[in-house]
Order: structure tokens, then sequence, then C-alpha cells
């Protein structure tokens, strides 16, 4: 079953007189049951089609339904469907934990006597019982962001959206809000998430789409998207020896599993099949040449690979 | 009816948060109530000369006080707000069903509220001192301070959401705020004023606020200054929270 589907979702702000196309056209289509991951770097249009997604910005043009409803019809439906944790957050800071809870119940229609309840589940859930009456801008980042998480699940929607959920966060905060995001989709939450990371990305979501310059560029499981890319990539340092290095390199030419390399200074690097079958192979080889190896690093495609390979250009250096 | 569920339940949070950190509420009446200690009592020797208006000194100062308790007090809530914006708070909001009507006029009931209550305390320094006004007079110029107090806080919210910076907000107020208070007649009746400031003066929509006040203090509550003060108040009050509730309906970032 789809719970989010969107067919050319496109935003264009006028600014200074000049029409600039925050998001070109997204379509995409989410599962109920999944962790979704959207990623990109920044300015790709991420950001604008969260908030839209979220009602926050109404579309240019284009279409969106959320859990059957039509997004841009009836955004007041959509919203007592969805839950949302912005980046910010957005805890009121001179309130506690539990009256923030209790009063983002009552915003959903929720009774006071069960607001309360509501409130002690999910303090106790996510471990705020502690600090649960201090004001909640006392809290540590890690807490602050459990708070947030609290507020958007307040009113067990079916589809939880996140707005890079880890970003600024320690690792043991980070770590822990993975395995809650699984907890949380685990129990039936469909996730969709916003991340620039993309080990989060490949170690969290089950689906994910690539955006870039306001389109996706290409979606599917991360396993998927990383077959695309041909090979890992073995990389060998060598001890410094001018002329066996060149005898190494014509060797290693003639075996047919290796698909490409490349020969610099002492470092040699080599795309092949499957990395770990080759490795054994090509060491075998290089030491009956007697050439001593001193480093060798053995790199599977990563999501960066995939991202270059769509889009020309590195996430890594897009992302600064 | 979800509107009104949703602005109660607002109003309600927004008020005790007020009340938890009162802090500006205190300063705001400082202000005022320092002026009608240390200013009123010079105004004395002049409460007889030819041009000012009738009611003495305390008589004639304390409405144009109250209109500038409404004008200052109002203005100084967008520093709570944009601090709110940048939190994320009002986002948040904005995800939930609450009613949109309603994000905006909890704000204000809220506004409005401590305003009464601000120029209550006001009223009661200045009876203290010696103001002997119309009973009825003084509800009814409370009202115009009501209608004040909405007009400026709604502008206030708008512009916050176009500018979202508090330091633009403050250079913007500083700027704003002296011009409006001298040509509102508020510390020198504009009576005494050349003819030329007067011309100025009557397109200041707080000046017409101030008449009305000082006529209804001395109980003349037929006066034109008074329906004229109550109708420029009432329209321009709410064109001002139709700006807010559509500012607030539209992209907040």
């Amino acid at each position: 079953m789809i719970i989010l589907e969107t067919k050319e979702l496109a935003k264009s702000f006028r600014v200074r007189g000049r029409l600039v196309e925050a998001v070109k056209g997204v379509t995409m289509n989410v599962q109920a049951g999944e962790i979704f991951g959207f990623l990109g770097p920044n300015g790709a249009g991420k950001t604008t089609t969260m908030r839209m997604l979220t009602t926050l910005l109404k579309p240019s043009s284009g279409q969106a339904t959320i859990a059957g409803i039509d997004l841009l019809q009836h955004s007041r439906q959509v919203r007592e469907k969805i839950g949302y944790v912005s980046q910010a957050g957005g805890a009121e800071g001179a309130c506690s934990a539990r009256e923030n809870l209790i009063l983002q119940a009552r915003f959903y229609g929720i009774t006071p006597h069960d607001a309360n309840v509501r409130a002690n589940e999910l303090l106790a859930a996510l471990d705020l019982e502690q600090i649960a009456d201090r004001p909640s801008s006392s809290y540590s980042g890690g807490q602050r962001r459990r708070l947030d998480l609290a507020l958007g699940m307040v009113h067990k929607p079916k589809l939880l959206l996140l707005d890079e959920p880890t970003a600024a966060l320690d690792p043991q905060s980070r770590a822990w809000l993975w395995a809650e995001v699984r907890r949380l989709n685990a129990e039936g939450t469909t996730i969709f998430m916003t991340t620039h990371y993309l080990d989060e990305a490949d170690a969290l979501c089950q689906r994910l789409a690539i955006i870039d310059d306001g389109r996706i560029v290409v979606e599917g499981t991360p396993d998927a998207l990383k077959r695309q890319i041909v090979g890992d990539t073995i990389t060998l340092g060598l001890q410094f020896q001018p002329e066996i290095g060149h005898t190494v390199q014509d060797l290693l030419q003639q075996q047919s599993y290796i698909h490409s390399l490349e020969y610099a200074e002492q470092t040699i690097r080599l795309v092949v099949d499957r990395g770990s079958e080759a490795l054994p192979l090509i060491l075998r080889l290089i030491d009956d040449a007697n050439v001593q190896v001193q480093t060798v690093e053995l790199s599977r495609p990563s999501l960066d690979d995939v991202f270059l390979k769509q889009t020309g250009r590195s996430l890594r250096e897009s992302a600064n | 009816m979800q509107s009104l569920r949703d602005t109660w339940l607002l109003f309600k949070h927004y008020l005790t948060m007020t009340m938890r950190n009162p802090v500006m509420v205190i300063v705001g009446l400082f202000q005022p109530v320092v002026q009608l200690l240390l200013f009123a009592p010079l105004l004395e020797p002049i409460a007889g000369t030819e041009g000012f208006p009738e009611g003495g000194a305390i008589g004639v100062f304390t409405p144009g006080l109250l209109v500038m308790l409404g004008i200052t007090g109002s203005l100084f809530v967008v520093f709570g707000f944009i601090a709110e914006l940048r939190a994320g708070v009002l986002e948040r909001m904005r995800v939930t069903p609450l009613s949109r009507l309603a994000l905006v006029l909890g704000r204000l009931l809220r506004d409005v509220t401590m305003l009464l209550l601000q120029a209550l305390v006001l009223v009661g320094v200045a009876w203290l001192m010696g103001l002997r006004a119309d009973p009825a007079g003084v509800a009814l110029s409370l009202l115009i301070v009501v209608l004040l107090g909405l007009l400026v806080s709604s502008c206030s919210y708008a512009v916050a959401l176009i500018l979202q910076d508090e330091n633009t907000v403050a250079s913007l107020l500083n700027f704003l705020i002296l011009p409006i208070l001298l040509l509102s007649g508020i510390t020198l009746p504009l009576t005494l004023a050349p003819d030329w400031i007067r011309n100025v003066a009557g397109v200041n929509p707080f000046a017409y606020a101030v008449d009305a006040s000082r006529a209804l203090f001395i109980g003349q509550l037929e006066h034109p200054a008074v329906w004229q003060g109550f109708a420029v108040m009432g329209v321009l009050s709410f064109l001002g929270v139709f700006w807010a509730v559509r500012s607030f309906r539209q992209g907040v970032a």
C-alpha cells in the first residue's frame, strides 16, 4: 500500500523578480511500513519538498497524496495523519517535556485526561521520566531530540516525517535515534526522513530517493543503487621499487577479473567484480613476483559513488 | 467552533508562559509609570495656559500614557515571537490541525489581556496621584486601548514574519517609535503645536486614539473625537488582524 505519493510536485519562488525553481518536479512513492530516505546535498530541494509534504508550503504545481488524502485540497486532514519533527525541533523551552507533550496532544483534539496518559507513555518510552518536569531549555542535545521525537509521535501518526533527524547530534544520541527509528518502524510507523549522511541512509533506510537540482535522480533500495556501480575498488600500496612496479602492472593486466587498473607512484588502484574473492588472488600474484605489499584497502561502492555516477559530483563536496 | 476551542487553548498556554516570566510586562509598565510620577508634575504649571486641553495636568496626561502603553507594550511582543520562530515552535504548531485563525487570535488575546492589566495598574497609579476621571469614560477609553493593542500587536507579528530578525526589527522600532509618540500629542498636547505639526498629526491614527481618550476621561462621551477615535481604531485594528492572519497562513520559515 502506498502511503505517500507525489507526481511532478514542484515549487518555485519569486526572488527579486526572478523565478527560482527550488523543486522542479518530484515524483516518488513511499510504501506503508518502510523507512524511506530522502537524500541530497544542501540546496537540492530536500527541505522545500519536506515543507510541501508537511503543508508548510503550498506547491506551485503537481500532485501529492498522503494516506489517501489529497495534499493540495485537504491539507488540514493531512495534518491529522502525519507527524513531523523539524530540524529545529520546536519544543517550547520554557515548558517541561510533560507540558509540551500534553499541549501538543491537545492540539490534535485529544482530551486532557488522554493527553496526560499519552504524555506518560511517551515519557517512559523515550526515557524522559527523570527530567519530565524540568524546563526543556535545560535539556542536553540528545534529551531535546528525544522530546522532539515524542512531540511528533503524540497522536500516533501512520507517517512520521523527520527532517535531518541526526544533524548536530553526538554519536551516542545518533545511535540511540537510529534504534528508536527502527523500533517505531517495527511497530508499524512509516518513516520518511531527509538526511545528507550517506551512512545513515545506507544503514537505516529500506528505500531511498536521491534529489539533485530539484529533481529525483534515482530511487531504489540502497543495495540496488550500489549494484549499479560496477565493481569494488582495491587499493594497494607497494614498497618503492622502480622497475618492479611495471612488472606488477603487466602481470595484473593479464587477469581477466580485473576491470581497470591505475598505477601512480607506489599505489595501484584496481576495480574488480568481487573484491573479497579477488583480493587473495591478487596478493598471491604480487607475492610470487617478489614485490612487497605495504598496505591494502578494499572498498565497496558507497552511496557517494551512486551520487557521483548520477550527478557527476561527489555528495560530500556538494554538501560543503 | 474548532477555531474558538483552539484560540482558548492557545490563549491559556500563552498566558501561562507570560505569567511564568512577567519581566516584559513589568518593564512595559515601568516607562509610563515613571512618566506619570516624574513628568506629570512638570505639566502642572502649563496646564492653565491657553490651548492646554481641559482636565488638568494629570487628567490630560494619563489618557496619553494609556495610548503610549498600548503602542510600546504591543510593539515589544515581537521579540519573544521571533525567538519562538527561530526555535521552530510556530512551525511545529502549523503542522498540527490547529486552526490557522487560532494561531493568531490566541496570541492577540493574550497580548490584549496583558495590556488591559497594565492599563488598569496605570490608571490606579494616576488615581492615587489625584486623577478624578469619569468612570464610564475611563472604561470606554480602555476599549480604545484594546483596539489599539490589537492593531499594533497584529502589525508587529506580520512585520516580524517578513523580517524574521531581532536586529532589523529593533532598528525599525527605534526609527518609528519617537515620531509616532511625538505626533500623537502624548507628552504635550498637540493643541499647543504649530499648524504644520497638527496637520502632520492629522494622518497619525494614534493621535485620534489620544484625542478620544482625553475626551472620554473628562466625561465628554458625545464629543466627535470619541466616535472618530473608535472608528479609526476599529477599522485599523480589523485590517491589522486581517493582515496578521494572512501572514500566518502563508509562508513561515
